[in-house]
């Protein structure tokens, strides 16, 4: 099947079973995990209880020993009682954390449900402590609670905090939205500057000095598909949006890259030479990796909204059936391309009701299950194959040079379950 | 508020996960926002459990806020019932849900299920994990247990063992298998695997055995005085706590004395001549109260060992940690701040720490040996193979687990012979000590405690003079911070200003032995 002739029916029309009930996924505070790590010089404040210190505690695993810049002010019952109280404590705990690291440049305070229960202001607190610190330290706010955000849309509300903030430029530039690794992230820039495009700038980028701006003439690329509220930001401040698959796989990246091309008036002899040779490299890969994908059937547990680009690639590039296609939230602009490519027949579903989906799983048995690590151990324990989902957000999967890797991490699973020979040798 | 970054205990619902988590036929309905969820991969991770937690959470979203979590927390409630048809169920509150003030005990009570229903009320804002599994499972017990016939064998209940709890698993096996030689059974394990139904007799028992104090303590001072069970008080880790453990059970139970010590090996592998070297070796101990407690006894009394520095992070063990510390000629730590904990261990230069897996961390980045003796851990310590810390094969595996990091008796000798060795200087330090032995020149390791403790002393009297700084950085480094530090006692004591290679030989020899 060749990318450009897309099939005849794709999902975009496709009837999405809406769920509500229990929700087995990470609230937006997770996000922290791995936007500190890409912005050198923030620090993640949370606002919020005891329960969101061990979240991050548990979902951070080792790297909470590694003094990460992020921490959890935890709210005492003293706070609760009043309200006035607690943004006096706030000030003090921001003005010791930041005298004891002087290298701090941006401060997010991150809201979560008790915060935004008790109605704590926190865009108020950020304001007053900016005025404190500037101009050495910016303080920002957003909310990473579970009543309002699914894991990575804590990367959303984080970014979409920052557009407001952004310089005025009338630059014809492109901007890329998304936090990814960085060695992708560099991949993703030279390939663009092959074809020309070198004006280019990254929200979010590695610290708080390296020129971001946005205006008119901007116009930008999502490199991830949760970034709904980031793109309505950057829209608010006149710059464009260019609609694209997402750049997973071969086929993902060519059409991620083909768009941005257009966009640029790059010519197709131009796009061809640069993109020729990576894009045999990842077919290559992916062909290899997938070996044992070929015509296994796939269903996806909601977790990361990255669930319809992956469905197009595993279906699309690794010969994988999928059954049902579940994501927390479902941004059809956003993801329009990637449905447009994803042949009709898996059953899309927003939001979850765990059980119920969990009784539709079983009933299907699909040789490879995508789902959190609370599900995964027990599936496993019922005789299912799964892959844990977090790992697709840790892990650099995106453009050519990640495509056999991205691949290789779903083919893993069924290689071990294939390899292990626990009976006796009779 | 209070910053915190790593947190030695979750919040209290947790605590009561825990407890629903190794139970079966028990549910737990949590009203809690979406993402509180993240704490069913503790108990399917780190404990490698093959089921969910049998819990169902409402995960309630910012457009419920108002009436409709009631609702919501209605139809988790009665969905909940009619998939898992529970024999009890336990309702409660998350931290988020707490602020909203939705009583989940007074709604579950309105519906009428046909089952016992038990409200917990667990203040988030104000206890702990801990605190969460000993509530929770009194509740369960207070509502579900009766006074029943006794059974014609003498037998007692195990209680406290819970889910994510330090080798509670192996711990009720051992214990299972030593009361048996005593012609003791077990009526029931409580919480650990235990039914609602078998929590309806456990006054069949005729004593309890009250394993973890932390997660069983207020259950058993109840059974004691409203179902007439008394409880052991000691906690059978170590050899000498296991043998007046046995002594306090055969006059609870009746019955004579009876221990298997064929397969017990710590007391002779502790006297053995390579076990010298342990001698006074420096100790640092801090964890749960009742393993911190029980490691002390161990480390001192049959490891030989010095215990420089005892503490606890759960508050509801602070005043006999502090009594115990005591008879130790010690401060008793009693904190939840790991900074504190680290800031204690650099002050008090230890040559090894028994704690948790933070302890674990802080030796790794100080340069100590370390073993882990208490939770929070991490997955490796939920082992595959049988590990009890409780009883005779307990003790074992204390002796081999905490010998393990330090530098073998002989590896110490060889250490000290060729220090000047250009391969085998003492900065490469141990081969298992993690692999930071490559990049050090001799004696001038950034990452050893030593290296790091200012050239004075903390009064700032006394300075140490170069020719002496380098003698002593000629001393291999697992002793080099106990004996800048008796050489600083000595000198502070002799009135020095300064310290000479002089001064520390002359501390050396006045503090051999």
């Amino acid at each position: 099947m060749s990318f450009d002739t897309p099939p005849s029916t794709g999902c975009r029309d496709a009837p999405v079973l809406r769920e509500r009930g229990q929700h087995e996924v990470f609230c937006g505070l997770t996000g922290i995990i791995w936007l500190h790590r890409k912005m050198q010089d923030a620090f993640f404040l949370v606002v919020g209880s005891r329960t969101c210190a061990h979240l991050l505690q548990s979902a951070a695993g080792v790297m909470i020993f590694a003094e990460p810049r992020f921490g959890t002010a935890i709210l005492e019952e003293t706070d609760l009682a009043g309200l006035a109280d607690a943004q006096a404590e706030l000030e003090r705990e921001v003005g010791r954390l930041i005298a004891r690291r002087p290298d701090i440049r941006q401060l997010f305070l991150v809201g979560s449900c008790p915060s935004e229960v008790i109605k704590l202001d926190l865009a108020r607190a950020a304001e007053k402590l900016s005025v404190q610190h500037a101009p050495h330290v910016r303080v920002l706010n957003y909310s990473g609670s579970g009543i309002e955000t699914t894991f990575t849309q804590g990367e959303d509300a984080c970014l979409a905090s920052m557009v407001p903030g952004l310089p005025e430029t009338d630059a014809r530039q492109l901007m890329l939205v998304g936090a990814l690794p960085d060695v992708v992230e560099d991949q993703a820039r030279d390939l663009l500057a092959q074809m020309g495009i070198t004006d280019v700038t990254i929200l979010p980028a590695r610290r708080a000095d390296d020129p971001v701006a946005v205006g008119a003439n901007t116009v930008f690329a999502l490199l991830q598909p949760f970034l709904g509220d980031t793109l309505a930001a950057l829209e608010r401040r006149g710059a464009r949006h260019i609609p694209a698959p997402f750049p997973f796989g071969a086929q993902g990246t060519t059409g991620w890259l083909r768009a941005v091309a257009d966009e640029f008036g790059v010519d197709d002899a131009t796009f061809e030479r640069v993109t020729a040779a990576p894009r045999a490299r990842a077919t290559r890969a992916v062909a290899q990796a997938a070996e044992s994908l070929s015509g296994k059937s796939i269903f996806f547990f909601p977790d990361s909204q990255l669930e319809i680009p992956l469905a197009r690639f595993l279906t699309r590039e690794c010969g994988m059936r999928a059954i049902e296609v579940g994501t927390p939230f479902l941004h059809k602009t956003i993801l329009g391309p990637d449905l447009d490519l994803l042949e009709a027949g898996p059953q899309l579903t927003e939001g979850q009701d765990v059980e119920r989906q969990l009784d539709r799983c079983r009933a299907a048995h699909p040789d490879l299950t995508v789902c959190g690590l609370g599900l995964a151990n027990p599936l496993e324990a019922e005789g299912l194959t799964t892959k844990w989902a977090i790992e697709l957000v840790f892990t650099p999967v995106h453009f050519y040079e990640q495509a056999g890797d991205l691949a290789g991490l779903f083919s893993r699973p069924m290689r071990r379950r294939a390899a292990l020979k626990l009976g006796a040798a009779s | 508020m209070k910053l915190t970054l790593w947190t030695y205990e979750g919040p209290p619902h947790v605590g009561a996960m825990r407890v629903a988590t190794c139970m079966k036929g028990l549910h737990y309905v949590l009203h809690a926002p979406q993402g509180d969820t993240y704490a069913d991969l503790l108990f399917t991770m780190i404990e490698r459990r093959n089921h969910r937690p049998p819990v169902t959470y409402t995960t309630f979203q910012a457009r419920d806020l108002g009436a409709d979590t009631a609702n919501l927390f209605k139809t988790a409630c009665q969905a909940a019932y009619d998939r898992f048809k529970p024999e009890a169920m336990i309702v409660g509150a998350s931290c988020t849900a707490e602020l909203i003030q939705d009583d989940p005990g007074g709604m579950a009570e309105m519906m009428g299920l046909p089952v016992p229903v038990i409200a917990l009320d667990l203040p988030s804002y104000q206890r702990k994990e801990n605190f969460g599994a000993d509530e929770t499972f009194f509740q369960i017990t207070r509502t579900l247990a009766k006074p029943v016939e006794k059974t014609t064998q003498i037998s007692c209940n195990l209680i406290g063992p819970t889910a994510l709890g330090f080798r509670h698993r192996d711990d009720i096996t051992e214990l299972t298998g030593m009361l048996a030689d005593m012609g003791i059974a077990v009526n029931v394990v409580a919480p650990y695997g235990a039914s609602p139904s078998d929590i309806a007799r456990l006054g069949a028992a005729h004593f309890n055995v009250l394993m973890y104090p932390e997660t069983g303590e207020s259950a058993c001072r109840w059974m004691e005085r409203d179902l007439g069970l008394p409880f052991t008080k000691t906690v059978p880790i170590g050899v000498g706590a296991t043998r007046d453990f046995i002594r306090e059970v055969s006059l609870l139970a009746g019955v004579p004395q009876a221990i298997d010590e064929d397969r017990l090996r710590l007391p002779w592998y502790s006297a053995s001549v390579d076990s010298t070297y342990l001698t006074g070796k420096r100790v640092f101990i801090f964890g749960d109260g009742t393993h911190a407690a029980a490691a002390a006894r161990i480390a001192r009394d049959e490891m030989g060992f010095e215990v420089v520095g005892l503490g606890c992070y759960n508050r509801e063990m602070a005043r006999p940690i502090r009594a115990l510390a005591k008879d130790y000629g010690l401060t008793a730590l009693i904190t939840d701040d790991y900074l504190e904990v680290e800031a204690a261990i650099e002050a008090a230069a230890p040559e090894m720490i028994l704690g948790t897996q933070m302890e674990r961390m802080i030796g790794k980045r100080l340069g100590i040996p370390c073993a882990v003796i208490s939770a929070p851990v991490h997955v490796q310590d939920f082992p595959a193979r049988y590990s009890p810390q409780m009883g005779i094969e307990g003790a074992n595996v204390m002796f081999d687990t905490w010998v393990h990091p330090l530098v073998m008796g002989l590896e110490e000798h060889l250490l000290h012979m060729f220090r000047d060795d250009f391969e085998f200087h003492d900065a490469a330090g141990a081969s298992h000590h993690g692999g930071q032995h490559v990049a050090n020149d001799a004696g001038s390791a950034p990452s050893h405690p030593a290296a790091s403790v200012p050239k004075e002393t903390a009064s700032g009297l006394v300075i140490w003079l170069a020719d002496a700084e380098r003698e002593l950085k000629k001393i291999p480094f697992f002793v080099r911070g106990k004996a800048r530090r008796n050489t600083e006692i000595f000198a502070t004591e002799k009135g020095l200003s300064e310290i000479g290679i002089e001064t520390l030989y002359e501390a050396k020899a006045h503090y051999a032995r």
